[in-house]
């Protein structure tokens, strides 16, 4: 059992949470996620790191409320208790001084996008942090990760808040601007990252994506988290989750994302049809 | 001798009940029904109790089978479970999933003249009974006092549980660390529901549990902690019992499509995640029309086995090679022809063909015949040119076996492992070559039985024991 100490709607659907982990907490990196299985009869789901704290024995998860586990993990209160946390799994993200680099957040990417930065800026790189949301109520974090940004850029998409219109525009911009990039960070939803893959391909720049696609075991196990990388099968869990961008093959990770679909959707309703929502 | 008439030879053993074809195929309870008290009498009375006991030396963990049968004919239960426990921590698993057929029964002295004793039949029926009377008396062995040596063990399959058993009766404290939500390894994730009952597995568990030993869920080694930081960190000898859980895949075009499934992912999501009783649990399967299974093996059988009790209305067994080299032992493949499995033999798949939503529509074949004899010793598949034909399926599951999960073995020093990511380790006693670390089961010899692992973990555990006692 690992017990969530604080929790917090970052806005209607998004959920933070910090739960004791401390064994976790202790070997944590950037860039690596857990799985959690929120109760005996719950599923077993990736979910990337958002934070850690190793003096105090914590990992912190942001999750948005999509399917039948993310509503579970939203009905949660501080004191509760998760009943599986597996941790932490996949490789670190790549940090080194690079010179300077770009982290894009999307949705709710930008939560995993934070301690990467925050690792770069450690490592002596000059951070540019563009993050993006649908609207105004879904952006979090934004003092976060200008705290640890040398400059920070944000989009909504309908413009209800900051610059209006999509991350990949200013990403494109920041490119033209600055010849010196020497590489960039997406994380957010696939499709984004498959633009900011596309976006960044003419600039011969280094784009690492981190690819959500679905697990069971996050330890290289099923195989059910194959992605195709520059032709070549490769696990997310094991061999990831962060990846070439260029290299991906974003159509196929589309599809497999959609395995389930009727199946989530099937299962979202049965749980809904059972417990008043909570938000 | 005991002075009882002497009862005339039985060439015949009693037969097993089972569920009826028809039914089980639709459901996931057990298929074998285990023998009556009436019915374990007379198997074990057909046991003549000869001199020779080669049994005994059949089996790879030298469970004195003369004289648990001998207990069970005198009525003497708990007595039986102490003889049967003292060699083997987990009867009710070996008692359905061992391969007696090629161990113990394969050397019984009655196979000479007709059926051997049915050891396992027996073996199942004695630890059935202990659960059913769950008595202290026979089932918690007197422990020495504690010796202060802390073993930790990682992997809670076959392996681990068997050699942490025997350390714990050794006076040892041992932990084991389990990277799954639950302890069993392949016994929960692998072998089906109904050929091994989770709730047994979970009792045989219980019973290390009950020996002292501690078992640490959702713990992955090699990312929590390293066998080195385990070394360091206060305990005297590792044991890795990690296994062979990563998938092997044809690695032909398609195989990535929706619907394509490793038997690892697939049986990992109905045994571990119950997903057959999805939506009561949230992991999802995809339920196949017609299914097409690849491979030979027992894995094949159970993946096979198990998408027709999901609900399949065909389900295809394809395999390269003919009948007789099937790896899969005998009575799963009869049980799954029984069950109305169809199987493809000398078939191998070409490609997946998939559909504009990207899931897989059919698997095309090519027609396969055997030539001469291969490193395995069995005879070699060859492709007949210009065979290929299809079979439509809209879900497809890859049993090809399993090799060793590098995430131990890669963050350990100094450890030596095979171009397969084995460990290499001494067959008689699982030391590797780093100081104070032993390894057992399919990590060490890729994939094989359960009780083969045991018998390892077995040996592991004497060594180590030997070993904490020198230091």
């Amino acid at each position: 059992m690992y017990k969530i100490v604080v929790k917090e709607k970052l806005c209607p659907v998004v959920d933070f949470m910090k739960i004791k982990a401390p064994e976790v907490a202790k070997k944590a990196k950037a860039g690596q996620f857990v799985v959690v299985r929120v109760d005996e009869v719950g599923e077993r789901i990736p979910l990337t790191l958002a934070d850690w704290d190793d003096k105090e024995g914590t990992v912190s998860l942001v999750a948005m409320q999509v399917g039948t586990t993310t509503y579970k993990l939203a009905c949660l209160n501080a004191g509760d208790d998760i009943l599986d946390l597996i941790g932490p799994l996949g490789l670190p993200s790549e940090i080194e001084s690079f010179g300077t680099v770009v982290c894009v957040g999307g949705g709710v990417g930008v939560a995993p996008v934070y301690p990467i930065a925050r690792a770069l800026k450690q490592a002596g790189n000059k951070v540019i942090t563009i993050m993006g949301a649908r609207s105004k109520d879904l952006l979090f974090w934004e003092e976060r990760l200008s705290n640890v940004s040398d400059e920070l850029i944000v989009t909504t998409d309908d413009g209800t808040y900051a610059r209006k219109g999509v991350v990949t525009e200013p990403l494109k911009e920041v490119l033209e601007r600055d010849k010196g990039i020497s590489r960039v960070i997406a994380i957010g939803p696939a499709i984004m990252m498959k633009f900011c893959s596309l976006t960044t391909k003419p600039f011969g720049v280094t784009t690492i994506v981190s690819l959500n696609s679905i697990m069971v075991d996050g330890t290289g196990m099923c195989g059910c988290c194959r992605v195709s990388i520059g032709g070549a099968t490769k696990f997310v869990c094991v061999n990831g989750p962060e990846f070439d961008g260029h290299q991906v093959d974003w159509e196929l990770l589309f599809a497999r994302q959609r395995i389930y679909c009727d199946e989530e959707r099937r299962s979202l309703e049965l749980w809904k049809s059972h417990h008043c929502q909570h938000s | 001798m005991e002075e009882k008439a002497k009862p005339k030879l039985d060439l015949n053993r009693v037969a097993m009940p089972r569920q009826d074809p028809k039914v089980r195929a639709r459901n996931f309870n057990e298929v074998a029904l285990g023998y009556t008290h009436d019915m374990a009498l007379k198997e074990a009375n057909r046991c003549i109790q000869c001199p020779k006991r080669p049994c005994i030396d059949g089996c790879p963990v030298n469970v004195d089978i003369p004289e648990f049968i001998k207990a069970v004919r005198d009525n003497d239960m708990p007595e039986s479970v102490r003889i049967m426990k003292g060699k083997n921590a987990l009867p009710g698993i070996c008692g359905r999933v061992c391969p007696q057929e090629t161990q113990c029964e394969q050397v019984c002295t009655l196979a000479k003249k007709g059926a051997p004793i049915a050891i396992g039949r027996l073996e199942r029926y004695v630890a059935d009974w202990e659960r059913e009377h769950s008595s202290d008396l026979a089932s918690s062995p007197n422990l020495p006092p504690p010796t202060g040596k802390k073993v930790a063990i990682i992997g809670s399959g076959p392996a681990g549980l068997t050699c942490a058993a025997d350390l714990a009766k050794f006076g040892h404290e041992v932990t084991i660390f389990e990277a799954l939500h639950v302890a069993g390894g392949v016994l929960m994730y692998g072998i089906t529901e109904f050929r091994l009952p989770k709730a047994i597995v979970q009792g045989e568990v219980d019973y290390v549990k009950a020996l002292g030993v501690e078992i640490r869920l959702d713990s992955v080694m090699g990312k929590l902690a390293t066998v080195d930081d385990l070394l360091e960190g206060g305990y005297e000898a590792v044991f890795l019992g990690t296994g062979a859980g990563l998938p092997m895949f044809l690695d032909i075009p398609g195989e990535n499509f929706n619907g394509v499934y490793s038997a690892n992912e697939f049986l990992t999501r109905v045994n571990l995640m119950k997903a057959y009783l999805f939506p009561e649990y949230d992991t999802p399967i995809k339920i196949g029309k017609k299914v097409a299974v690849v491979g030979g093996g027992n894995v094949a059988m159970d993946s096979a086995r198990c998408a027709l009790r999901l609900g399949a209305d065909e389900v295809y067994i394809v395999y390269r090679r003919s009948r007789v080299e099937m790896p899969a032992r005998h009575e799963e493949v009869e049980n799954a022809e029984e069950e109305g499995i169809i199987f493809k033999f000398l078939t191998n798949p070409k490609r997946f063909i998939g559909n504009d939503q990207v899931w897989v529509s059919a698997v095309e074949c090519y027609e396969m015949e055997l030539g001469e004899p291969d490193a395995s010793g069995r005879r070699r598949p060859i492709v007949k040119e210009g065979s290929e034909f299809t079979i439509e399926v809209d879900v497809a599951i890859v049993a090809l076996g399993t090799t060793p999960n590098p995430l131990v073995p890669s963050t350990t020093r100094g450890l030596e492992t095979r171009r397969n990511d084995t460990v290499v380790a001494d067959e008689e006693t699982g030391k590797t070559v780093k100081d104070r670390v032993w390894a057992g089961g399919d990590v060490v010899t890729g994939a094989a039985t359960v009780i083969s692992a045991m018998g390892a973990g077995k040996r592991a555990a004497a060594s180590i024991d030997t070993h904490l006692k020198e230091t």
